[in-house]
């Protein structure tokens, strides 16, 4: 693998602890001034799905698997896009509607790289990273089953 | 080898993770899931559709066709749902 050209901080965290966006992005951009753009995406549990109530979420994980996946894949976007620091937290254990589940950010001179490998690390998040979860409702309680658009989702980055 | 289940996989099998010593003829990702498919009604349940249960040696996704010599650890687990 081509070594990664990030001159920034990379950050991959898994936890059960809430994530400060605010704090996150401090830590990121601290002492710099090469950084034009910081783009910031956060997964947030949602209180229904196709029309159904969710009362809570549970996010199981593969400790070790998960860091070394998502590293592979920041990696990956350093070799893509010129990257200023990359911070991925993925959250685990139960939540309820509205709770934070995952953050990443992207920093770049400009936008275009954050924007497109924030994108980039999200769509493989979704198909590659070993997390799985389940769902609690009125009806009960059940795995989610992985949807064929975000595998399509994930495709693309690897057409020519 | 060590073997981890996740998700519903897990639940079906019953364990998170136990030590296997299957037959050397056992040699690919494929043939192990229908060697421990064969182990009891719950790993059956578990594999019953073994197209869709996705496999990794040693904390790197991998294909049904993988060899598994030499693996310390193989997880099986359903499609990924994180993010």
């Amino acid at each position: 693998m081509t070594s990664p050209a990030t001159t920034g901080p990379v950050t991959i965290r898994i936890q059960e602890d809430d994530f400060d966006i605010a704090r996150e992005i401090a830590l990121l951009t601290r002492s710099r001034t090469d950084i034009g753009a910081v783009v910031s995406f956060s997964g947030i549990c949602r209180g229904d799905e196709d029309s159904a109530k969710i009362a809570a979420l549970t996010l199981e994980h593969y400790p070790g698997m998960a860091e070394e996946e998502i590293k592979r894949h920041v990696d990956e976007a350093t070799t893509r896009w010129p990257l200023n620091g990359v911070t991925v937290i993925h959250r685990v254990g139960r939540f309820m509607p509205g709770q934070n589940i995952v953050l990443v950010l992207t920093a770049s001179q400009h936008r275009q790289a954050a924007f497109q490998a924030a994108e980039f690390l999200m769509d493989y998040l979704k198909t590659s990273a070993p997390f799985w979860k389940k769902e609690e409702s009125a009806t009960g309680t059940g795995w989610v089953e992985a949807h064929a658009r975000d595998d399509e989702a994930a495709a693309r980055w690897t057409k020519p | 080898m060590k073997v981890k289940y996740f998700a519903w996989v897990r639940e079906r099998v019953g364990k998170a993770e136990e030590t296997i010593e299957p037959p050397a003829t056992v040699r690919t990702v494929e043939e192990l899931i229908a060697w421990l498919s064969g182990r009891s009604e719950a790993y059956a349940y578990a594999f019953e559709k073994p197209k869709v249960i996705r496999a990794a040696i040693d904390h790197a996704h991998v294909k049904s066709d993988a060899a598994i010599a030499g693996a310390r650890e193989i997880a099986f687990f359903p499609p990924m749902t994180g993010g």
